[in-house]
């Protein structure tokens, strides 16, 4: 029955395919969380009338995030290509597809780590200072636990757009169902790869919203 | 206990400089419970920040417990704040943690190790009345828990002082009555001093020893509670006092009095202490030919001793209303004959 419907697929090639989406996904997400994280939790702080108010810190990592948000990701992975084979010696293979993944998405995720911050409240972190608290204990306890919720659901969107970024990252060779579904179904002109490689890549994604979903949802004491 | 002189703070903003405190002098004694009354924008939330270094003055110096909380920065300062507790009008919980979890939160910060922390958080949920609770978000909580979920932190480091930033303000009547014999209690217990700032001269009246009323900055009056309710001086002041003793509602039906009364007079007596307990008013119905109209009367109960006032129409001849008045200035009380307006 499948074999009928997709008669020209291979799935030796769809399956190491699907894992090579997988990896990217999973590795980039990963490292974006925490660049991301560190880059938002800066702004945030460095922001004014907060802890570190400083405008210069402010500007900069403010103009750094916009710039690296509105390059195109296309456009970013070629501007990369030095930075990436200075880095891995290489610019082939899914490794090589990284750096410009996590250097994509990390401003992407910052932004949506600071407007997370901005929604906790206030007063949370007055109390924490006049309880004698640390920069690092407020970090730590109380701006990442009381944000945590929306951390998750930015982080969510942000695994889900790294995934379409990996079908472009195939332009450099790094595999992935995107790319399959280029070269395989679109420039041979077989339809029925391009639809299972869609498939997938909308279940990955369908499995990547519920898990966040669900930690959302399990995370949110409100 | 606390010792604040010449306190002046300036915000600087778009529109030029804000002189939110303007040259303060205070001085708040150990174990006592000191109360700061204003509108809002009069300057009390910055006032009350500035004892525990959320805000720096601009010029002048805070000595909490003999350290120069203005001066102090950094870790001095954050040891400092372990002593110095503060309760919020929005309690300011952490949601993310559980009722114990909120209350070991500044234990955490004081580096108590995890078994005295479930000791001492056992301890807190006794005192403040929340046993059963403890697993509980705050977002399961009604307001007056979460005050005392707030207050259970705010004394887990065993502090000497204890700050509530219009911590009832955001509670019904009946919830903010028991908050406010919850920090009696605590007060008396622990021998806590406690600095509270509110809008509403009732807390006042319920608990605090001594008031401070601030306007636009400034300390336009202060004293013990039963002598500032008893004699207040600035407009202000009287209009705070009229909040509780009803006088401000009354202004109406004294007006009508006076329109349908045009003989006689119009007086308000103000009882302290014991004087309320006499029966001014019938001694003097027996003892003159007069007649005497009650208008309105009322009687509060501060930290210091009962308090009241009436408002009552005499009416007779102008020479038994002449020794009746004369009469009621001999009395332990203070009188005040209201004229027409």
């Amino acid at each position: 029955m499948v074999e009928q419907l997709f008669p020209n697929v291979n799935w030796e090639s769809m399956t190491e395919a699907f894992y090579q989406t997988v990896y990217m996904t999973a590795i980039s997400t990963v490292v974006t969380f925490i660049l991301g994280l560190a880059i938002g939790i800066l702004l945030f702080l460095a922001s004014p009338n907060q802890i570190w108010a400083n405008k210069v810190v402010y500007f900069l990592t403010g103009s750094l995030v916009n710039i690296f948000r509105s390059i195109p990701f296309i456009v970013l992975i070629i501007l990369l290509i030095p930075f990436t084979k200075f880095l891995l010696g290489t610019i082939r293979g899914t490794n090589a597809a990284l750096p410009a993944l996590i250097i994509g998405a990390a401003p992407f995720y910052a932004r949506m780590v600071l407007i997370a911050l901005r929604e906790i409240d206030k007063g949370v972190i007055e109390a924490a200072r006049s309880m004698g608290a640390k920069t690092s204990t407020i970090i730590f306890k109380v701006l990442i636990p009381e944000s945590m919720p929306a951390l998750i659901s930015g982080l969510t969107v942000t695994a889900v757009a790294l995934v379409g970024y990996t079908a472009m990252a195939g332009v450099i060779g790094a595999g992935g169902l995107g790319n399959l579904a280029f070269i395989e179904g679109f420039q041979r002109s077989r339809d029925d790869v391009t639809l299972m490689a869609t498939i997938i890549i909308l279940i990955i994604v369908f499995i990547i919203q519920w898990i966040g979903d669900t930690i959302t949802a399990r995370v949110d004491k409100r | 206990m606390i010792e604040l002189s010449n306190i002046t703070k300036i915000y600087k903003t778009k529109n030029g400089n804000l002189t939110a405190v303007d040259n303060v002098n205070l001085s708040i004694e150990k174990g006592e419970i000191y109360g700061i009354i204003g509108y809002s924008g009069a300057g009390k939330s910055t006032m009350i920040r500035l004892l525990n270094g959320l805000e720096k003055p601009t010029t002048g110096t805070v000595l909490v417990n003999g350290e120069n909380i203005s001066a102090a920065s950094g870790s001095q300062l954050r040891t400092a704040r372990q002593k110095i507790s503060m309760i919020f009008q929005h309690f300011n919980l952490l949601w993310s943690r559980t009722v114990e979890d909120n209350i070991a939160f500044p234990l955490e910060i004081a580096g108590v190790p995890k078994q005295e922390r479930v000791k001492r958080v056992a301890e807190l949920v006794e005192l403040v009345g929340l046993k059963g609770r403890e697993k509980a978000y705050p977002s399961q909580l009604s307001g007056g828990q979460k005050q005392r979920v707030g207050i259970a932190r705010a004394l887990a480091n065993n502090p000497e002082v204890l700050l509530c930033d219009e911590a009832t303000s955001a509670l019904d009547p009946e919830t903010t009555d028991a908050i406010l014999e919850l920090l009696v209690d605590i007060n008396k217990r622990l021998g806590l001093t406690i600095v509270l700032i509110t809008h509403e001269m009732h807390v006042i009246r319920k608990i605090c020893h001594r008031v401070a009323v601030m306007e636009a900055g400034k300390v336009v009056e202060s004293g013990e509670v039963l002598h500032v309710f008893q004699n207040p001086q600035a407009p202000i002041t009287k209009n705070f006092v009229s909040q509780v003793s009803g006088t401000n509602e009354t202004k109406e039906s004294i007006e009508q009095i006076l329109a349908n009364y045009p003989t006689g007079k119009l007086v308000k007596l103000t009882f302290v202490g014991q004087s309320t307990e006499q029966p001014i008013i019938s001694h003097l119905v027996k003892e003159h030919d007069i007649e005497v109209n009650i208008v309105h009367g009322s009687i509060s109960h501060t930290v210091n001793g009962p308090y009241g006032t009436l408002i009552v129409h005499i009416n007779g001849t102008d020479e038994q209303v002449e020794k009746a008045l004369h009469v009621l200035t001999q009395r332990e009380l203070q009188m005040e004959v209201i004229e027409h307006g």
